[in-house]
């Protein structure tokens, strides 16, 4: 509102000038520039702060892929020079691109390489013999690439000799162009490319899966008169809980080589899509039933009385009052499912087996082959579904809030036998599919060697005899999830109070709030392998930071910012816009406000934050996949690890161990937010002995 | 810095313009309000009247033009360097905090020691009527006591200036009747400069020293309630404050007004002959008279033809009559409890609609019901003239 206010006046001197200078009542009133309070110098700080965290935890590595994205590295053979004396003297300088038309040694594609290329000159001089007493001179014709001699880089334009044996060990190093080689490398290639497809097939029918389920799933919640709603939620809501692989696990032993349930598949392969759908409708299925029964709970029962006086039927008040009402909610969830499969790691990690798909490609890139630019390139084409399904899932739900702030009477479902039963049937199903999932894991993490010794043990438990950094790395998960959950909370809730409570530097909001957004659309694997090219980089005074515990954290409370961003948010806006002016008015600093009845009064949400915070880094995969050490191996990490090397029965356990810490830390949660409730909400409780 | 304008009132106002864009909320408001005054900003949602208070506590900082109070320029300070309370609307009372701890808000940090806040709190409270609700959270209170907390809390500081912004409009009709005389008396017995920002005409009239009229960003008029309502300075300002019959007519050369066939005697004016005017008066200002032939006898139907036949005629002889007497018919009756609101039409006036109020007791003496015919009075001192604008 005072953004004119703010920028409108340079005319310094009118404002300065002493408030005995009565203005002629000819000339037109002084403009004014307000004078910036202390209030506001603090407020510009913080803002300077968080906004300063997200643009290096943030922006600056989203700029680093992009850019390595574009950056192609090659052999520029054109560049370098030789000289050959057999013992009769320096033949004429040659280049090797000369050298390499006649031999026809490596084609274009093997001139393509990454930063990290190296090409041995050897291969340039097909008789070459270390023994052989030949002498070599190397030069460069221009100073824009280098070459090693050993472990020696040598840049100069300046002739070089070295006799055979020392010629073995030269190395050319790559020469940077920047452009949309890679892009065109990456299309050019079938087997990435198949990856895109691979991608978007599977998130297609897990979405439409998965939402279909859903829908029904909740339909059963909000329209039947069942029994149990509470425990089916509950359950339904266990997927939350655990890292995504974790399905992917169950399936290996439900129907993997030696699973229980083998001959149901008809002979398919649990490895690959069906595998990968079936886990990603488990993991995703809370995501859209939260989402979808929200919806459908805001429908307003007038309309269901109306369709009932006008005598339509059932199926008819179906398409006619129910779907519509609950269209954005459909629409949202599908996006969110569908951003949620494609940016997944972990599960295609433990069960796609062949079938490629974008995220683990990302990592295939980076971890097998060390090709970081093909790695950028993959995370951009990544990028663009999860950004369009984010931003489609945005506008939908601006439209369902706009419904949902209209006045309406909640409906109340009556008790209905068959349709009850039918109901109860299927919640019975679901949840037997999620929590069999679940069983199966624990199970399998008891077992003592599985299909031969199904005898009861906790071995499998002994996580310090296997690969994956044993019980330290379930330390280390807790730790980063206590970490992420005070840090976060701290900056995120901070953060947007500045944005919701500040009324000046309305530009700088609006970018904030538009960095708070960001993360929500960028894929674990994207953001991690971001972190990868900026801190890594040793130019970047945060180096230091790279294989700490610390950059785990960061990377973790960026990744998972914008929902909790968006709670914070929405409850400040139910705070009364007014405060700060009243503490103003009472000359009291805003923090005051800030410390005795903002924060008290949001405390319920605060928790909310912290908890999904806390439960987001303990099962988290992608984001830090690329980021960890070995002295910060994480519990969810080594699930991946340990199932890689082939102790899936321990990965289980470990899987089933990130589930209990989260269930335990929801229980402490739920204390808390009693607690809290009771002593300083207060208040809240209190209302219904109001004075009428 | 004591160095205000000459004659300083307490708090000068000097075109103060504020701009939205493409918008100006306000432009060139110019006001000054003299110590212990009770001033209302009335005006229609859109005037201008709350952006004109927020500029003043300096939450919403004027685009141009200078605000002084007790000698200081404060034009540029943000709200915290200046001398004010406030009320709002929502009265944003914090609700985690006791009576006591909303009200103690502002006295902490102040250096005053423990118990003479608490003793201070004490003292306010029982200068509102709020003794012993201390321990209680805002809701736990009916709105009328949230909002003398609300206005406890904002005097608790003894600000020089008390702002309050619709203070009464959350509140149902019988409280706000109460609470307007207690918060008047109330700032009487303080002597704080307070300024109300209100849309209630009533609330204004009842409560102001002096109100400011606004609309459109600008100030329409500025006068004691008896000013504003007696003497309008423009048609906006008698319609928005009060009741209002309009007449549309042309000035007359001899400074009178002629409506249809009729030339009525008014209040003084400047239009010219010819010109397009407005002739307004007030419903409670409308005289029946006893004694219109045919309304006196007739009962029921019956009256309504001989009237109807009668109407020509009458019309002429009571324009006859001069000193503004007119005959018209009643449309129907509408019962407001202490009088009666009594809709006309005035056939001598073009058939323009006229509404009178009418106490129960004239209502009784003049037979007067739906379809009956009344002589009318239109006071010349009662009707005022305002210039005729577009369309009006």
């Amino acid at each position: 509102m005072t953004a004119d206010a703010d920028t409108a006046t340079t005319d310094a001197t009118t404002v300065t000038a002493p408030a005995s200078t009565t203005p002629a009542a000819a000339s037109p009133a002084a403009r004014i520039r307000p004078k910036t309070g202390r209030d506001d110098k603090i407020m510009a700080a913080f803002i300077a702060v968080i906004g300063l965290y997200l643009i290096v935890s943030l922006a600056l590595p989203l700029y680093a892929v992009l850019s390595k994205s574009v950056s192609a590295f090659y052999f520029d053979l054109g560049n370098f020079e030789f000289q050959v004396d057999r013992g009769a003297g320096w033949s004429a300088p040659v280049t090797a691109r000369q050298l390499n038309d006649e031999l026809r040694a490596l084609s274009p594609e093997e001139l393509r390489t990454s930063g990290d290329g190296r090409l041995a000159v050897t291969v340039f001089f097909p008789d070459f013999n270390f023994r052989a007493p030949t002498r070599y001179r190397i030069r460069q014709v221009q100073p824009e690439a280098a070459f090693l001699a050993g472990t020696r880089r040598v840049a100069d334009t300046d002739w070089h000799t070295f006799d055979s044996n020392q010629f073995r060990r030269v190395v050319l190093r790559a020469s940077k162009s920047t452009g949309l080689d890679n892009y065109r490398a990456y299309f050019s290639t079938p087997a990435l490319f198949r990856s895109l497809k691979n991608s978007l097939t599977i998130a297609v029918i897990s979405t439409v899966l998965t939402v279909a389920l859903a829908f029904g799933f909740a339909y059963a919640l909000t329209r039947s008169a069942m029994r149990f709603k509470g425990l089916f939620r509950i359950i339904a809501m266990a997927p939350i809980l655990v890292p995504s692989l974790l399905p992917g696990i169950a399936l290996v032993y439900l129907f993997g080589n030696q699973g229980m349930l083998k001959s149901f598949l008809l002979g398919e392969s649990i490895y690959g899509p069906i595998g990968i759908v079936i886990g990603s409708v488990f993991f995703t299925f809370p995501h859209a039933m939260i989402i979808i029964t929200t919806a459908l709970s805001l429908s307003d029962a007038r309309l269901y009385e109306a369709a009932v006086s006008l005598r339509a039927s059932r199926w008819k008040t179906f398409w006619t009052v129910t779907i519509p009402g609950a269209r954005y909610g459909l629409v949202s969830a599908a996006f969110v499912v569908f951003n949620l499969v494609i940016t997944d790691f972990g599960l295609p990690k433990v069960i796609g087996g062949q079938y490629n798909m974008l995220a683990v490609d990302i990592y295939k890139q980076v971890i097998g082959q060390q090709n970081f630019e093909m790695g950028a390139v993959v995370s951009v084409v990544l990028l663009i579904p999860a950004l369009l399904a984010f931003t489609i899932d945005r506008v939908v739900q601006k439209k369902q809030v706009a419904q949902l702030s209209s006045r309406s009477v909640p409906y109340a479902p009556q008790p209905h036998r068959r349709f009850d039963a039918l109901c109860l049937l299927y919640c019975v199903l679901v949840t037997v599919f999620i929590a069999g999932l679940i069983g199966v894991c624990q199970y399998a993490a008891l077992i003592k060697f599985w299909p031969y010794d199904l005898s009861l043990s906790f071995n499998n438990y002994n996580f310090d005899v296997m690969d994956g950094g044993g019980w330290d790395s379930w330390k280390n998960s807790i730790r980063l999830a206590l970490y992420t959950a005070a840090a976060g909370t701290a900056v995120i809730f901070c953060g947007a109070y500045m944005v919701e409570k500040t009324q000046r530097f309305v530009a700088t909001r609006a970018a904030f709030q538009f960095l708070a957004m960001l993360p929500m659309a960028i894929p674990g694997m994207v953001l991690g392998l971001a972190y990868i090219f900026f801190f890594n980089n040793p130019a970047n005074p945060l180096h230091g930071l790279y294989g700490s515990m610390a950059i785990l954290v960061i990377c973790t409370v960026t990744h998972f910012y914008t929902v909790s961003h968006l709670t914070a948010v929405t409850a400040l806006k139910q705070m009364d816009r007014e405060f700060e002016s009243v503490a103003a008015s009472l000359k009291q600093p805003f923090h005051k406000v800030f410390s005795r009845v903002t924060v008290p009064v949001c405390l319920p949400s605060v928790l909310d934050i912290s908890i999904y915070l806390f439960v987001n880094a303990m099962t988290t995969v992608s984001g830090v996949i690329f980021l960890y050490s070995p002295d910060t191996a994480l519990a969810s990490i080594a699930v991946l690890n340990m199932d890689d090397a082939g102790d899936i029965a321990p990965a289980a356990a470990m899987g089933m161990m990130i589930f209990y810490s989260n269930i335990g830390a929801r229980l402490i949660h739920l204390l808390l937010t009693r607690k809290v409730m009771r002593n300083t909400q207060a208040w809240r409780t209190r209302r219904g002995e109001a004075v009428r | 810095m004591n160095s205000a304008p000459p004659r300083a009132p307490f708090l000068r106002i000097d075109r103060l313009r504020k701009v939205f864009g493409d918008f100006t909320a306000l432009n060139e408001v110019s006001l000054a309000i003299d110590e212990g005054e009770f001033i209302c900003f009335l005006g229609p949602s859109g005037c201008g009247k709350t952006t004109l208070l927020r500029a003043v506590a300096g939450l919403d900082i004027q685009t141009a033009g200078r605000v002084w109070q007790a000698g200081r320029d404060i034009s540029a300070l943000p709200p915290a360097e200046r001398d004010f309370g406030i009320v709002f609307q929502s009265y944003a009372l914090f609700p985690n905090l006791t009576v006591a701890r909303n009200i103690a808000f502002g006295l902490e940090n102040q250096k005053l020691k423990r118990a003479d806040i608490e003793r201070r709190v004490t003292e306010l409270l029982a200068l509102v009527n709020l003794s012993g609700q201390e321990g209680k959270y805002p809701a736990q209170l009916s709105g009328g006591e949230q909002q003398r907390v609300a206005l406890t809390r904002a005097l608790a500081t003894s600000p020089g200036l008390l702002l309050l912004d619709e203070p009464l409009s959350a509140l149902d009709a019988r409280v706000r009747a109460h609470l307007r005389v207690e918060m008047k008396a109330l700032q009487r017995r303080l002597g704080v400069t307070t300024i109300m920002v209100t849309h209630d005409q009533e609330e204004a009239l009842t409560m102001a020293d002096r109100i400011v009229v606004m609309n459109h960003g600008v100030i329409e008029q500025v006068g004691t309630p008896t000013e504003i309502y007696r003497r309008p300075d423009t048609l906006f300002v008698a319609e928005f404050v009060g009741a209002m019959n309009r007449i549309a007519g042309v000035g007359a050369s001899d400074g009178r007004v002629t409506v249809g066939e009729v030339t009525l005697d008014t209040q003084a004016h400047a239009a010219a002959a010819g010109a397009p005017v407005v002739a307004a008066i007030r419903p409670e200002d409308v005289l029946p008279h006893a004694g219109a032939e045919g309304g006196g006898e007739s009962s029921g139907g019956g009256g309504d033809s001989a009237g109807g036949d009668a109407a020509d005629g009458d019309a002429a002889s009571a324009a006859a009559k001069g000193n503004n007497r007119l005959q018209a018919r009643v449309d129907y009756l509408e019962f407001l409890g202490s009088f009666w609101r009594v809709s006309l039409t005035c056939a001598a006036l073009g058939g323009v609609a006229l509404t009178a109020d009418l106490s129960s007791n004239a209502m009784r003496r003049m037979r007067i019901e739906a379809g009956a015919r009344v002589d009318l009075e239109l006071p010349a001192e009662r009707v005022l003239v305002f210039p005729r604008g577009r369309g009006a």
